[in-house]
């Protein structure tokens, strides 16, 4: 009798939380479920005239250049972007955890003194810079910037990463005769993979979902990202503005980051915990 | 950013120091190819720091001093370097009517997002604190925006503040709130509320974890020592979780205000800038300069600017951190 009061009051004294919570619940999933709706139903206007299908999903395959180009485009960069991110800071976080060699202090302090710097500060002279490169309106330029982009955070995310193994792992390793090279792949590449796992999945979402880096350095349609080709794709139906084509494309666009984010929530918030613990 | 540079550089030389303090008392590794060992390993480090020290030159310090020489230089996007015209660039940016209306409306944008998220995420992170049925749904839940690109966000609401297509005119006229379409980007205070909304939805449960990870720092004993001395909750908010709170509130707000400080996609895809240049911010100022009036020197001018702000800006939240750190 008496624990049922009890529940009684605990429920009564719950549901205030439970309506705050919840209405704000619906409130942060509201946009993502109407944009995923009103991309595959009916809208005068669009490809998907009436009823309810993928209309607006087959004008994307056929605007411009075509989805699987620009889905291409994406793919090159994010994986140039992921592959030059881990390379880079996988080393460096090595040299910087095990090493020491002149000028070290003051590389770490440079790597991460790029967070400081306004990006449109330094896209403007990389403009210049790439092409003179000769990697101007080029996947590849852009590339190496976004991972730039990305360096303090890998490095830094990699350093404490390669800290957190054990010295004598790798001393024991190079007694067995194996050169610093050799005990990296084969000892310390296991130890460190969690942190290049959230090294590997920011560089990602950062590379598929910048806008302003290729907006300044791709000037080719037949060369633009994802992000890039939708944000175009409303300015150029003849005046006229496709919603449900740029519903669509919000959709492909969201799909592979929120999938990402469901699968990998742990190593995503790893990442910002130590965002929010280094700062 | 500022702090972390710092605490990184103790945390660096306290690592060295112990390494090399520990290497000494232990035999040495086997020797490499030629040379005493300490020094091939010195080689070894240069060798696996060479791809950053790359990296860091040639598309960080080199952009860096080019963006300088370009501020002093009459330099057209087509034509190229023209020869030093110093201090004309910068002179030349006052003299844009748009200066000082994008500088008071990013400032205005700034704390009108900063206020607003902060609040709104401190709720979400008192909400989701405690362990309770359902809590991690909605932690999931309220970060679930955030796990899109900005970009994609900013063409999600473009559409969701559609008068013709977008669900809430519909919405809001049936509440009986207003009696015709309303316009959400057609108005320049509408359209800064719009904006607004969207940066908030977007960010809010990111700063919530920050926020999180401080709220669960704070030892239960200093509650419960509190509520023993008989505080309410009210009293414990303000005496406690907010003064204990503060670094990581520190932290939120300057990366919110930085943020907000260089805000470019969501008017670039949302208002373009509109209505009548009333939501142009200082970086769209930028790309303007450097792409439609094709004039880079200018447009690096205004990157040094900018960059002259941000740096003051970390300079003095940093002093602001450290006073937070200290009991």
């Amino acid at each position: 009798m008496r624990t049922e009061t009890m529940g009684l009051k605990n429920t009564l004294s719950r549901t205030p939380y439970y309506v705050l919570a919840g209405g704000l619940a619906v409130i942060f999933l509201f946009p993502l479920v109407w944009n995923a709706w009103a991309s595959v139903s009916g809208q005068p206007g669009t490809a998907q005239e009436s009823g309810y299908g993928f209309g607006n999903y087959r004008t994307l395959l056929d605007y411009d250049a075509g989805l699987w180009r620009y889905l291409l485009n994406s793919t090159i960069v994010s994986a140039l972007t992921v592959a030059l991110t881990l390379g880079v800071s996988l080393l460096g976080g090595y040299a910087f955890a095990r090493f020491d060699f002149p000028g070290k202090n003051l590389l770490f302090l440079l790597t991460l003194a790029i967070l400081m710097v306004p990006y449109a500060t330094l896209l403007i002279p990389l403009y210049v810079l790439l092409g003179r490169l000769h990697l101007q309106n080029s996947l590849i330029g852009l590339s190496l910037v976004l991972a730039m982009f990305q360096l303090p955070f890998a490095t830094f995310m990699m350093r404490i990463s390669f800290e957190a193994v054990p010295r004598e792992l790798e001393e024991s390793a190079l007694v067995d005769g194996c050169g610093t090279s050799g005990a990296l792949r084969r000892i310390l590449l296991p130890a460190v993979r969690p942190g290049l796992i959230t090294v590997g999945l920011f560089a990602f979402l950062a590379a598929w979902n910048d806008f302003i880096a290729p907006l300044i350095l791709i000037s080719d349609s037949e060369k633009a990202p994802l992000p890039l080709a939708i944000a175009n794709l409303r300015q150029q139906s003849m005046g006229a503005v496709d919603y449900g084509a740029t519903e669509a494309g919000v959709v492909v666009l969201a799909v592979p980051c929120l999938l990402l984010f469901l699968l990998l929530q742990r190593h995503y918030m790893r990442g910002f915990m130590s965002g929010a613990l280094k700062g | 950013m500022q702090p972390q540079v710092a605490d990184e550089a103790a945390a660096g030389r306290h690592a060295a120091s112990t390494s090399r303090t520990r290497r000494a008392a232990r035999p040495h590794p086997p020797h490499q190819a030629g040379g005493p060992w300490w020094r091939s390993r010195k080689v070894k480090g240069l060798g696996y720091a060479a791809p950053t020290a790359a990296f860091v030159t040639v598309f960080f310090l080199l952009p860096l001093l080019l963006v300088g020489q370009m501020s002093l230089s009459d330099w057209p996007l087509l034509a190229g370097n023209r020869g030093g015209n110093a201090p004309e660039n910068y002179t030349d940016i006052t003299d844009g009517t748009l200066f000082w209306p994008a500088v008071r409306f990013t400032l205005l944008y700034t704390v009108i997002v900063t206020v607003i998220l902060l609040g709104l995420a401190l709720l979400l992170a008192l909400l989701v604190q405690e362990h309770r049925p359902g809590v991690g749904f909605f932690r999931t839940v309220y970060f679930l925006p955030g796990a899109l690109g900005l970009a994609s966000a900013s063409l999600l609401f473009w559409g969701l503040y559609s008068p013709t297509t977008g669900p809430l005119s519909p919405l809001l006229e049936g509440l009986g709130l207003v009696d015709e379409p309303v316009s959400f980007l057609g108005a320049p205070t509408s359209a800064l509320l719009s904006t607004v909304f969207l940066v908030v939805w977007k960010f809010a449960g990111f700063y919530m974890l920050i926020l999180l990870v401080g709220l669960q720092r704070i030892p239960h004993e200093v509650y419960e020592a509190a509520r023993m001395d008989g505080a309410d909750r009210w009293q414990i908010f303000r005496r406690i979780t907010l003064p204990l709170l503060r670094p990581s509130l520190a932290l939120t707000l300057l990366l919110c205000a930085t943020g907000s400080l260089l805000a470019f996609d969501q008017f670039f895809i949302l208002t373009k800038g509109g209505p009548d240049n009333s939501t142009v911010t200082i970086v769209q100022l930028i790309y303007r300069e450097a792409f439609q009036r094709l004039d880079l020197g200018t447009a690096a001018a205004l990157s040094i600017i900018v960059l002259a702000v941000l740096l003051l800006l970390n300079v003095l939240q940093f002093r602001g951190l450290r006073r937070a750190d200290e009991p």
